[in-house]
């Protein structure tokens, strides 16, 4: 032992090593706080039994002094811990463990062990270590805390970018009600000792043996998920209910908890109560509240408890990226350094939206006013402008962008403030529905207070003196508005693809990922990130709620022993407002070609009336779930005229390749979605698809 | 009467209520017959199917474990009044759920009640998250 000033537990450690013939030499104190946790997980995580606690209690509560080399119950022998100027990473003690068990010829033997000492230096030595120990934490606590996912002072989107700014932060703008960016603190964690009761919360900091020494996210996880998504949380769900004390460790690089997307586009704008929108949960029309948080607080557990629980559980650390996965050894590095060994990994990283390109090279000032839309952030800010009555241009024809459209001019009646909405398509929705029903929906839209700008697009945008941003776009016009939301698009986030040795899809991006959902071994990739073979629609990449849920779901099975191909077809949907709306699934894409069966849609069917029945806003949700009542009706439907003004009220439309059904688009038609899928599964070529178009009961409710 | 035109690729047809009833014999032919529906709680083989939508977050959340040997136990029990050998591990579950009284408080009434074999699976409460990870597997009614 070369070094004074240790910590009284690292001499704990140190003398028992010494005891076990192994010499330490350079080892700043921290640097092994860090890695001697880990190395005691690391070396259990093959053996009978994974619970740190149990590996401690081997090492540390041997007997003191010692002197037989150590054994755990596998008869394996403690490796020494030498080194020469480097560190005893959890990478070299597992390629040690696998060094030793081969038949190759093992190290040369260790040194004898010393003589027993007296204990009285080590008490004198031990009250200075506190005393460092106290000294380096203090000097270093705000980086303590950072572990923690506590960053008091930082008002952006993440913690670790308070000394430098990143790119896609957004910069605050004068709003009245700044939005929250703090990091979630989770609650102190729960003991498991059975009779603490609801007191519980209110005890001190469990007493596990060496929790001081813990460190704040483990140094292993037999299941690490990177991202806090939907895909994430549909895969910790599946894993633990195939492995019901999985330990699962979730690594997200924003500072909330897995939450629902949807709403942030539809039901979130259409609140009633301004402190439900603050408190991000919505009313559903049948009266229930629901928040968009998947799991309360109090579900996950604090990542550095999470090695003790015996009934495993999930953590998630906030406010984290990983740099990199070194995909042989099992080890994944974090933006700290810290690195995390782990037996089955899921990468759901997701993906970050897309800026346009014309606002890119624009002012600051600009990009201020700018809103690249995805997070609960970007909810917060563009809520907090619209309430002031601001102008906004929607920049997207999509999903996204249709959807904000509808929901900025539903809540601009009120101010009269103008809501713009431009995009290079014919028509909203024009690169997934036939260019008739686009042009039907742009109208619908149009209805909704939207001024609708379509085949154009932005050429140059800049500050006015009036503090406004005027945009010129390519058919000459100009406007003028306060705000401009963005919604072309998402990049998926490959970012540690390339140093980690993982294959991206040059047509599709994101990960490479078979119809399994696996990449590499014991590496999978689920939700918008991943570029997966399905059996029957070949190879895609699908960005939707739904599909994220299959998908995580899927790698999560897949990750605890099944090994089940991709083959339930996630669906999607969207409401344009609570009057119109569509439920789809499989290959949706305009350039296919379609045939439509319409019938008149009558007041029951619309979305509203789907969410009232089923009590359910996810639609995913709502198959087969529901007996819509028919309504009579006295007048009869009368045949649309032809060439007249057609109403696409209600209706099915088949998306054919080689007249095989690949897509269904359900419009208006609701709880059908059983129906589509099993048409989709036969891959029939049917001659008259109106006759199909039969099962779905278009005039049920007429 | 129902008539049908073409833009370009794409077909439409517009479809009058009489001639959309269904000529059962050959539009349900078009049905494929093996309709895989879903297990519900209870698998072929008699085991209990953890996965089931009906369950809701209860096998998986942090009182996974006491929970599924509670009913576990309830399931495979053959006392006479069915689950009255299972009295310890009911007592576990319930310890486990007043540890979590955000997750498992129900507002009117035990929330074992609800997981009994005879239960309808309904739409389950606010603080349960099972609405979102199910997608279209299992029933409901």
């Amino acid at each position: 032992m070369q070094r004074v000033g240790r910590s009284f537990a690292t001499k704990q450690l140190l003398r028992k090593f010494d005891n076990l013939n192994a010499r330490v030499i350079n080892i700043k104190a921290q640097d092994f706080e860090k890695t001697a946790i880990p190395i005691l997980q690391c070396n259990y995580s093959n053996g009978a039994h994974k619970d740190v606690t149990q590996a401690n209690k081997l090492v540390r509560y041997g007997k003191w002094g010692d002197r037989d080399p150590y054994k755990d119950i596998n008869g394996f022998t403690l490796p020494k811990f030498v080194s020469q100027g480097f560190l005893q990473t959890p990478t070299y003690i597992r390629n040690y463990k696998r060094y030793a068990s081969s038949d190759r010829p093992l190290p040369p033997p260790p040194p004898p062990p010393p003589t027993k000492e007296s204990v009285t230096p080590y008490l004198i030595i031990g009250a200075a270590g506190a005393a460092g120990l106290g000294y380096y934490l203090w000097k270093n606590w705000t980086e303590f805390l950072a572990l923690l996912g506590i960053c008091p002072e930082d008002k952006t989107d993440s913690p670790t970018s308070r000394k430098e700014k990143r790119a896609d932060d957004p910069i605050s703008i004068k709003c009245d009600k700044e939005p929250e960016r703090e990091c979630v603190v989770l609650n102190t964690p729960t003991p498991d000792q059975p009779g603490d009761g609801p007191s519980a919360k209110r005890l001190p900091p469990p007493k596990y043996p060496d929790w001081k020494n813990c460190p704040a996210i483990p140094g292993y996880a037999s299941y690490l998920i990177i991202g806090a998504g939907t895909a994430a949380n549909a895969a910790y769900r599946a894993i633990r209910t195939n492995n019901p004390k999985a330990k699962v460790l979730i690594i997200s690089e924003e500072c909330n908890l897995p939450y629902m997307r949807p709403p942030l586009s539809k039901e979130l704008w259409f609140n009633d109560s301004r402190k439900l929108t603050e408190d991000l949960k919505f009313k559903q029309w049948n009266g229930k509240e629901r928040s968009i948080f998947y799991e309360k607080d109090c579900f996950y557990t604090s990542p550095k408890e999470l090695p003790y629980k015996s009934c495993g559980g999930v953590a998630v650390a906030l406010g984290r990226k990983v740099q990199k996965i070194d995909v042989e050894n099992k080890v994944v590095s974090l933006d700290n350094k810290w690195q995390i060994n782990y037996d089955k990994l899921l990468i759901a990283t997701g993906g970050k939206p897309r800026q346009h390109p014309i606002i890119d090279n624009s002012d600051e000032e600009v990009k201020k006013r700018t809103t690249v839309y995805r997070k609960i952030v970007d909810f917060q800010k563009l809520d907090c402008v619209t309430s002031k009555g601001k102008s906004v241009a929607v920049i997207g024809g999509g999903f996204l962008g249709s959807e904000l459209a509808v929901a900025l001019g539903n809540k601009a009646k009120k101010s009269n403030a103008k809501i713009y909405q431009i995009f290079p398509e014919k028509g909203n929705m024009g690169k997934v529905l036939p260019q008739y029903l686009s042009n039907w929906t742009t109208e619908k839209v149009r209805n909704e207070n939207v001024n609708i700008i379509p085949e154009s697009t932005l050429t140059k945008a800049t500050m006015c003196k009036n503090d406004k941003v005027a945009l010129t776009l390519s058919n000459g016009q100009e406007i003028q508005v306060d705000h401009i939301v963005v919604a072309i698009g998402l990049e998926p986030d490959v970012s540690i693809a390339e140093c980690s040795g993982l294959e991206v899809d040059p047509i599709r991006g994101g990960f490479l990922v078979n119809a399994e959902m696996k990449a590499r071994e014991d590496i999978w990739v689920a939700g918008d990130a991943a570029s997966f073979y399905d059996i029957k629609l070949g190879r895609r990449r699908v960005e939707h709620h739904d599909h994220a849920v299959v998908s995580g779901r899927l790698a999560g099975e897949n990750m605890s022993g099944k090994s089940k191909p991709y083959w339930h077809q996630s669906m999607f949907w969207s409401d344009l407002g609570p009057e119109v709306g569509y439920e789809a699934i499989g290959l949706v894409d305009s350039s296919l070609p379609t045939t439509a069966v319409f019938a008149k849609a009558c007041k029951s069917d619309s979305p509203r009336a789907v969410v009232e029945e089923t009590n359910e806003n996810l639609r995913s949700e709502t198959e087969e779930s529901v007996c819509i009542e028919k309504v009579k009706v006295d007048s009869e439907t009368k045949p649309a005229p032809p060439n007249g003004t057609e109403d696409f009220g209600k209706g099915v439309i088949f998306y054919t390749k080689d007249n095989v059904v690949v897509g269904m688009v359900m419009w208006n038609v609701f709880n059908k979605m059983s129906i589509a899928r099993r048409i989709l599964k036969e891959q029939r070529k049917y001659d008259d698809l109106t006759e199909v178009a039969k099962l779905f009961d278009l005039h049920e409710n007429n | 009467m129902s008539y049908c035109r073409e833009e370009g690729k794409d077909k439409i047809v517009f479809l009058e209520k009489d001639s959309a009833v269904k000529n059962d014999s050959k539009t349900m032919s078009l049905l494929p017959s093996d309709l895989e529906d879903e297990p519900g709680l209870v698998l072929e083989n008699g085991e209990i199917n953890w996965n089931c939508p009906c369950l809701g977050g209860m096998s998986s959340g942090p009182c996974g474990v006491p929970f599924r040997e509670a009913f576990s136990c309830f399931h495979y029990s053959q006392a006479d009044q069915k689950g009255s050998d299972c009295y310890e591990e009911f007592a576990k579950m319930t310890d486990c759920f007043r540890k979590y009284p955000d997750i498992y408080a129900e507002p009117d009434g035990n929330k074992e009640e609800n997981d009994t074999e005879e239960s309808t699976p309904d739409a389950s409460s606010e603080q349960t998250s099972d609405e979102t990870s199910a997608t279209s597997d299992g029933k409901k009614s």
